[in-house]
């Protein structure tokens, strides 16, 4: 039997966790297989639509990393993604799709390890949770 | 503008249940304008779909288009070449919208995605409250260009009543007190022998208690 | 002899000068007569009417109408009430006949408080006319026999038109002109919401002397029994226009819970004997739902017994 390899869609913002990013890469730390990351402008700049495309695309997991609340560069870009988040997170409820599957983490600039944790952490989730379909 | 509110996914999903070939059709009106029916409200009822039909493992064709209103035949006209390529149209427009649909395309299962609310106006981003009740008698300018048939919980022409409480409505300190802004408004602007008035009781002919209601302009209509 | 609007018992005493004493009666949750006749045992003798009211709260209760046959048969003058919250001007009309008819000769007209309080949020707003609208139409209907519609009535209705005043509600500056109204629309007598604040209720009369507001209309001032802290508070929070002095919670307090309820009484009667001695009131409206069984000790303390009897 195949192991299960999750796909997962990973946003971050050019801010706080590109610098989080390129932090881990100095250090050597990388990122396990099957993340697709996508960079973007400010987490701010991420749409519901964006998220839900992701999934309808096959995306077993999706999650975002940005800036901590009081730390964004466009001031409140984190704070309105992380409301789309709880929206998306209701529809998905709704729509027979496990509400976990999708995550937003705020994460400061200086941190790394962090970066990559996050990671971990989503692929250990993805894989308990299994396919999406 | 005419304010709705879009249906939680769960209903719109057990609406279009069994059904395998959905067009889903949004309208650059007043929907567009509160946020719930425009292209972009569109797309994303459309993915929901999908993936919603795909997590019971079932491949469903899902349409979509955005009609520059749903209230008139010209637009509603647009979908006559699409729509019998699918088993049920979804409209996110307000009420008027997917019965003009089903009028227009008897054949077609119409159903609606919005919970159409009230006339009403942004006041503030993302918040849109009611203003007019379409009473078909305007007599706003008694009440300081406030309208109390729609703005009252009560519709009272000589308010307030005793529930009025710090300036809101006794129903929910999420509604203003009208009564109190208009007094105030018009004690303020020395009318107080205008509130004094006594307004007799309203004739609700004119609003939808008289029946359905049409609006005919004469040079226009042939 | 004396030309009177209805010949109640309310009226005949107020128009002889007397101070008048009305009490409250709130109907059943069911077709319990026996409980209506219960209450109205209690109030007999005690005071000059008994007022009904129209699915308090927007709860459903036994019909105003209804109870008040019941206490006319018990021997005591109802107060018939009508809300606009439940009824058209149709089922007002049609109902303000029928009571007349069963020689009910008072009638209350107020706005009601909201459906969404009630036990049936989801019924369908009414309100086609407002409580000054209605005052109105009951007085076109009593002086000029006429329906809403200016039709002539056969046999109008006699009754003694009452409406309501919340003194302190917000806003306060139009309060006394909203009073005003209602007198100007054909109110006869007014029933206050419940004071506790006796100098403030005392400054707002003035001003309803110095409007002379007072020769046009007879004013009650409404007394409601604190029965316990607990209740003062929730007045004082939970009731628009409600004011209840730290003074009276104190006084509450320091009673102890068990005798809260007889520091609450006789708060109650040191209203009654002052509002006897202010000018522009002519009466006391008590509202001790379902306490009926003190108001006849309240009434003895409060020097209200014996009740006038004016033929």
């Amino acid at each position: 039997m195949q192991e299960f390899k999750p796909k997962i869609v990973a946003f971050y913002c050019s801010n706080c966790a590109s610098s989080a990013a390129e932090i881990s890469n100095k250090l050597g730390l990388f990122l396990p297989e099957n993340i697709k990351l996508i960079n973007v402008p400010c987490t701010g700049r991420i749409e519901i639509l964006h998220l839900l495309k992701a999934f309808e695309n096959g995306a077993d997991m999706v999650y975002v990393v940005g800036c901590q609340e009081d730390s964004c560069q466009y001031i409140n870009g984190i704070l309105k993604l992380k409301k789309r988040v709880a929206h998306v997170k209701n529809m998905l409820e709704q729509m027979g799709i496990e509400p976990q599957r999708l995550e937003v983490f705020s994460l400061y600039a200086g941190k790394g390890q962090d970066f990559v944790n996050i990671a971990n952490e989503m692929l250990n989730r993805a894989k308990q949770l299994g396919p999406i379909y | 503008m005419i304010v709705a509110e879009a249906k939680p996914i769960k209903e719109i999903l057990e609406m279009i249940e069994g059904f395998n070939k959905i067009l889903v059709v949004g309208c650059k009106g007043c929907v567009t304008v509160c946020n719930v029916g425009g292209a972009k409200e569109v797309a994303i009822l459309a993915s929901a779909i999908r993936i919603a039909e795909k997590k019971k493992g079932k491949e469903v064709e899902v349409g979509e288009i955005t009609l520059e209103r749903q209230c008139d035949p010209e637009y509603i006209e647009e979908l006559k070449d699409i729509i019998q390529d699918y088993e049920a149209v979804v409209s996110l427009a307000c009420g008027v919208g997917p019965q003009f649909i089903s009028e227009r395309y008897p054949e077609a299962r119409v159903f609606p995605a919005v919970n159409t609310k009230f006339m009403g106006g942004a006041v503030e981003h993302g918040v849109w409250a009611e203003r007019c009740a379409g009473c078909g008698q305007c007599v706003i300018h008694y009440f300081g260009g406030m309208c109390p048939i729609a703005r009252c919980s009560k519709s009272l022409m000589n308010g307030p009543c005793g529930g009025s409480n710090h300036g809101k409505c006794e129903v929910s300190p999420e509604i203003d007190c009208i009564w109190d802004k208009i007094v105030r408004k018009m004690m303020a602007q020395g009318r107080l022998d205008e509130l004094l008035k006594i307004r007799p009781p309203k004739s609700w002919l004119t609003a939808r208690d008289g029946g359905p209601r049409k609006m005919v302009r004469e040079e226009l209509a042939k | 002899m004396t030309e009177y609007k209805s010949g109640s018992n309310l009226e005949k005493v107020l128009k002889a000068g007397h101070f008048a004493f009305t009490g409250e009666c709130g109907p059943p949750r069911g077709a319990n007569v026996e409980v209506v006749r219960k209450k109205a045992q209690y109030l007999k003798g005690c005071v000059d009417a008994v007022n009904v009211t129209d699915n308090q709260t927007a709860v459903v209760r036994m019909s105003s109408w209804a109870a008040c046959l019941i206490l006319k048969e018990e021997g005591l003058d109802p107060n018939f009430q009508m809300v606009c919250r439940d009824r058209n001007r149709l089922a007002m009309q049609s109902d303000i006949l029928g009571v007349s008819a069963h020689g009910i000769k008072n009638m209350l007209c107020l706005s009601g408080d909201h459906q969404r309080f009630g036990d049936h949020p989801e019924a369908k707003n009414v309100y086609d006319i407002d409580s000054i609208q209605l005052i109105s139409m009951v007085k076109k209907m009593r002086d000029e026999g006429k329906f809403l519609n200016g039709e002539p009535i056969d046999v109008p209705p006699k009754l003694f038109i009452g409406a309501a005043c919340n003194p302190f509600a917000e806003p306060l500056e139009f309060r006394v002109y909203r009073l005003a109204k209602k007198i100007a629309a054909g109110a006869d007598f007014i029933q206050t919401q419940c004071i506790y604040n006796m100098k403030r209720f005392r400054e707002f009369m003035k001003r309803v002397v110095d409007m002379g507001l007072h020769e046009k209309c007879y004013i009650l001032a409404g007394i409601t029994p604190l029965k316990s802290v607990g209740m003062a508070r929730y007045m004082a929070t939970q009731v628009p226009g409600m004011d209840v002095p730290e003074e009276l919670i104190k006084r509450l307090k320091e009673a102890g819970k068990k005798k809260a309820a007889e520091e609450g009484i006789k708060i109650a009667v040191e209203q009654i004997q002052e509002l006897k001695e202010m000018e522009g009131v002519a009466g006391v409206h008590l509202m001790a739902i379902e306490w009926e069984h003190r108001v006849p000790e309240i009434a003895k303390l409060a020097g209200m017994l014996p009740r006038p009897k004016v033929e």
